[in-house]
């Protein structure tokens, strides 16, 4: 099973560098918890006590997780999610 | 249709059809052509709205100068304004921002502060914090979070989509500050039993999401995803894409950004007729094509598009 998952930039220290990673789980939550057991530290910069962190943007197949139940969002085979840091709105 | 002057124009936009981009006649999208404004961009809103409210509440008088973080379209609306009503601009604007921009604020009167191009508009709100600290006099009307923001969407955009759309299902827009997304979406949301509220997100570039820490990201305040039915994240490939299609196939010469919320708009479309299941999809178009010639966006391949637009804020 492989789901590809896309790292930022400032996240690639955990991953040796690589801008993205390969995973599985059924859910996000699981996924994190794997790439976490060979990227040592990851999880921790992606979710906290309450869940997922404020400032981190999780899209699962481009969609925001938040709206797909977080990190209880079902994963499967050939999905792409991608990290990403909040910033600010573009060009307003 | 006559007005007494230029700011009683801000508004009444027309909502047209896209039969040509729409998948079929049981899934509709209908595009908000917001570049028919005073200046050319939905900001005409929230800039008013916001001038307005700073006016009733006292804090501006005619001299004043008034300091905004803005990568253009908000501060070319406030130029305008300024200009009109005898206020001294200052933008902080990210140094990577098309020519144009800057063309139109200077040429409107304003002062521009640029800010480092690594760090995006993050970097630009501090350091328009910083500057609002320093000099208390000037008053900063602060996009990001100032309801009047999305008020101007919630007492103008959503009723006129209503007016013309009543039947509407979906409505998606772009999100940068959120006042579009924030206002719009609470009006129809009060007014359309299971009307869907979708933001189109831009995914730029490395070099704008920058390599500062993750806890030093930036939500705007007036954010609150209670709002929203869903958000998607929609790439400069993409976007460009379904920008030089809404050219080619339903001639609409519309700014970057159109092509994120038409590109989801789509998408919602497809699910829909997928489903068996009627959509009207309301896209606000925030603007015109005009100030992106520049970045290339409208010429040569997409590939040779897309890679122009790495690094920059192209939305």
């Amino acid at each position: 099973m492989a789901i590809e998952v896309r790292i930022p930039t400032i996240l690639r220290t955990f991953t040796g560098g690589a801008k993205s990673v390969e995973g599985s789980g059924d859910t996000l939550d699981e996924l994190i918890a794997d790439l976490d057991s060979r990227h040592a530290g990851l999880r921790e910069r992606l979710v906290d006590d309450s869940g997922l962190r404020r400032f981190v943007n999780i899209y699962l197949n481009d969609e925001d997780v938040r709206f797909l139940g977080g990190l209880t969002a079902t994963v499967k085979d050939g999905d792409t999610v991608t990290v990403l840091p909040a910033v600010a709105g573009g060009m307003a | 249709m006559r007005y007494d002057s230029l700011l009683d124009a801000v508004g009444g936009t027309p909502l047209v059809g896209l039969p040509h981009l729409s998948p079929g006649p049981g899934q509709r999208l209908w595009a908000k052509l917001e570049d028919r404004n005073p200046t050319g961009s939905v900001k005409d809103r929230a800039a008013l709205w916001m001038v307005r409210a700073a006016e009733r509440d006292g804090l501006l008088s005619p001299g004043c100068t008034i300091l905004e973080p803005t990568s253009g379209n908000t501060g070319i609306s406030l130029a305008m304004i300024c200009r009109l009503r005898g206020y001294k601009l200052i933008c902080v604007m990210p140094e990577n921002t098309s020519a144009e921009r800057t063309q139109l604020l200077q040429m409107y009167g304003a002062s521009i502060v640029y800010s480092p191009a690594a760090g995006g508009s993050n970097e630009a709100v501090r350091v328009a914090k910083r500057l609002a600290a320093e000099n208390p006099r000037w008053v900063m009307l602060y996009q990001y979070g100032n309801e009047a923001n999305a008020r101007a969407h919630y007492e103008s955009t959503g009723p006129e989509i209503l007016a013309d759309l009543p039947e509407i299902t979906h409505f998606v827009a772009g999100l940068g500050t959120t006042g579009t997304l924030m206002g719009t979406g609470r009006y129809l949301r009060e007014q359309v039993p299971g009307v869907q509220i979708v933001a189109a997100e831009p995914r730029y570039g490395e070099l704008v999401y920058g390599l500062r820490n993750m806890d030093e990201g930036f939500v705007p305040e007036l954010y609150d995803d209670t709002v929203l039915t869903s958000r998607f994240s929609v790439s400069a490939a993409d976007a460009l894409r379904r920008t030089r299609e809404l050219v080619s196939c339903e001639g609409i010469f519309a700014g970057i950004s159109a092509g994120c919320v038409v590109h989801a708009g789509l998408a919602l479309a497809a699910k829909a007729q997928a489903a068996g299941e009627r959509a009207d999809i309301a896209v606000l178009i925030a603007d015109a094509g005009w100030k992106y010639l520049s970045t290339g966006a409208y010429s040569g391949t997409l590939a040779e598009a897309e890679a122009r637009l790495e690094g920059e804020l192209w939305a």
